[in-house]
């Protein structure tokens, strides 16, 4: 979740992997889906509780072949980007102006700091009287959850410039406009990707924990639809596909941070 | 005094966030009463405030903070316990955290909490599953950070240790431990962190348990001074959460640092 909204970020750096470490990480994986096939045909459980491997690794192909699921993920895909770029741009500018002023960092920013880490989704029955019960209230939920880290990080991000680079700057008699475009947006592209990477987490699970709580479209609807149906194996195959997907997006937006840290000409 | 004085700015910067919120407040009220805002949309914020006392009466909010209290426990409890432990696993066998660590930061920020149906199925609508989502989703950290704060430990004060000839177990409560603790404690903070939103969300979305529990009561029975007035109040209880954390970690740190 929203770990790097606390200053902290767990992005380990890739490096080459040796034959032992690749041949741990599939022992430990084989071990963990033997336990999983042996306590799903034990019997100790429910067995529809716990599906065996097999009929999971079904499901997951089911519903990776079903137009309702592509249906529904458009659905959910489109709040998230509303959510984003809402909660982002209002992130961004008042970012810009936490981070540019002391004054009204002073004044503001320990509310962003306390409020931010407070649960979200307990906002979601305001939302619903606001916005409907229709996609607004979940774009409302997903921009809310997602507004505080964009802040915090780009504020940080702002301050964290070298004083050189705007020293510089100045020298050039660079303009508001080209200060921005071409030292401050540049100088803080890590900070700003990492805080919407952070952001786009943290709307995810806004949006669909909101779509599990009260809606009729969404893959947060689908998954507790099939709760609610008992289907089990759809359930946990939409989850390991929705896991996929969140922590895919992530590392892909990690790597595109770690790799303009990484540009030469970015300093 | 000046404007930009270090004095001014200490008070005024605070006056100006305080006065700011209130005047928020102020100007919702005011809309409401000249009905540009409908107030079966926004209840008046002085209904909302008058209903906090009603509903900490009459919905045995004690009863329902200790509930919370006690999931928040149990699920504290683990989280040290196993975090602490899965991480000092890790730093012993280099090749388990090689093998181990991406994932685990993967799992940092993977919508754990998305989860809540699994868990609900296997342990039922129950105070279990609150604490298990809790403990789960605040785990990453937990590991993440003190795998690297005793990692990070100076090899020098590793080779002092080693020039008085301390054993495995002193060298550990002695250096390693002491060494890493600044890092634990921030990666407990975040965990606890996430506890806490997981606790409060999960018992909102499951309708079971405590504070979150009465969010949704409230706003099923259409009760909206009482809603707006029990969120405002759960917020509240989780700032002042964070703030004895982050007080607790101050605390701690410059006796065992």
């Amino acid at each position: 979740m929203a770990a790097a909204a606390y200053g902290l970020d767990f992005a380990a750096p890739a490096r080459a992997q040796p034959l032992r470490v690749w041949a741990l990480r599939a022992a430990i994986i084989a071990v963990l889906l033997a336990i999983w096939e042996i306590v799903a045909r034990s019997g100790w459980l429910f067995q529809d509780v716990v599906p065996t491997l097999p009929v999971i690794a079904r499901a997951v192909l089911r519903t990776l072949s079903d137009p309702a699921f592509y249906r529904n993920l458009k659905v959910t895909a489109g709040e998230i980007a509303a959510a984003l770029v809402i909660g982002g741009t209002a992130g961004m500018v008042i970012g810009l102006m936490l981070g540019s002023s002391r004054f009204l960092s002073l004044a503001y920013e320990a509310f962003i700091h306390y409020v931010g880490p407070t649960p979200k989704i307990i906002f979601f029955p305001i939302m619903i009287l606001w916005f409907g019960t229709g996609p607004g209230s979940k774009i409302a939920m997903g921009a809310l959850s997602c507004f505080f880290p964009i802040v915090i990080s780009v504020a940080a991000g702002m301050r964290q410039i070298a004083p050189v680079l705007v020293r510089v700057g100045r020298s050039f008699r660079a303009s508001p406009w080209q200060m921005t475009r071409l030292v401050y947006l540049p100088a803080m592209r890590t900070p700003v990707v990492n805080g919407l990477r952070l952001g786009l987490g943290i709307a995810i699970i806004g949006t669909l924990l909101a779509e599990t709580k009260l809606s009729n479209q969404g893959l947060g609807y689908l998954i507790i639809q099939s709760y609610a149906t008992f289907d089990m194996p759809r359930m946990y195959a939409l989850l390991i596909v929705l896991f996929v997907l969140a922590i895919g997006l992530n590392a892909l937006l990690g790597r595109y941070a770690a790799r303009d840290l990484s540009r030469p000409d970015m300093v | 005094m000046t404007l930009s004085g270090p004095a001014f700015r200490r008070f005024a910067a605070p006056a100006l966030g305080l006065g700011t919120v209130i005047g928020a407040f102020a100007a919702v009220e005011g809309l409401i009463r000249a009905g540009v805002i409908n107030r079966f949309v926004v209840p008046l914020p002085s209904q909302v405030l008058a209903a906090i006392p009603r509903i900490v009466a009459e919905e045995s909010v004690p009863h329902r903070f200790w509930q919370t209290t006690q999931e928040a426990l149990a699920a504290s409890v683990l989280l040290v316990v196993v975090g602490i432990a899965l991480g000092m696993l890790m730093f012993r066998f280099r090749l388990l955290r090689r093998a181990c660590e991406t994932s685990v930061a993967a799992l940092a920020s993977a919508p754990i909490v998305l989860m809540y149906p699994l868990f609900l199925v296997i342990f039922g609508r129950s105070g279990t599953t609150i604490v298990m989502i809790a403990f789960v989703a605040g785990l990453p950290p937990v590991i993440l950070k003190t795998v690297e704060g005793l990692a990070g430990t100076r090899s020098v004060l590793l080779d002092v240790g080693r020039s008085f000839r301390l054993s495995k177990a002193q060298l550990f409560r002695k250096i390693l431990l002491p060494a890493a603790l600044p890092s634990i404690f921030v990666g407990l903070r975040v965990g606890l962190i996430f506890m806490l939103i997981n606790i409060v969300g999960v018992e909102f979305l499951i309708n079971f348990g405590g504070l979150g529990q009465l969010i949704n009561e409230l706003a099923e029975r259409y009760d909206l001074p009482g809603t707006y007035g029990a969120i405002l109040f759960v917020i509240l209880a989780s700032v002042l959460f964070f703030v004895v954390l982050e007080r607790a970690e101050q605390w701690l740190l410059p006796r065992t640092a």
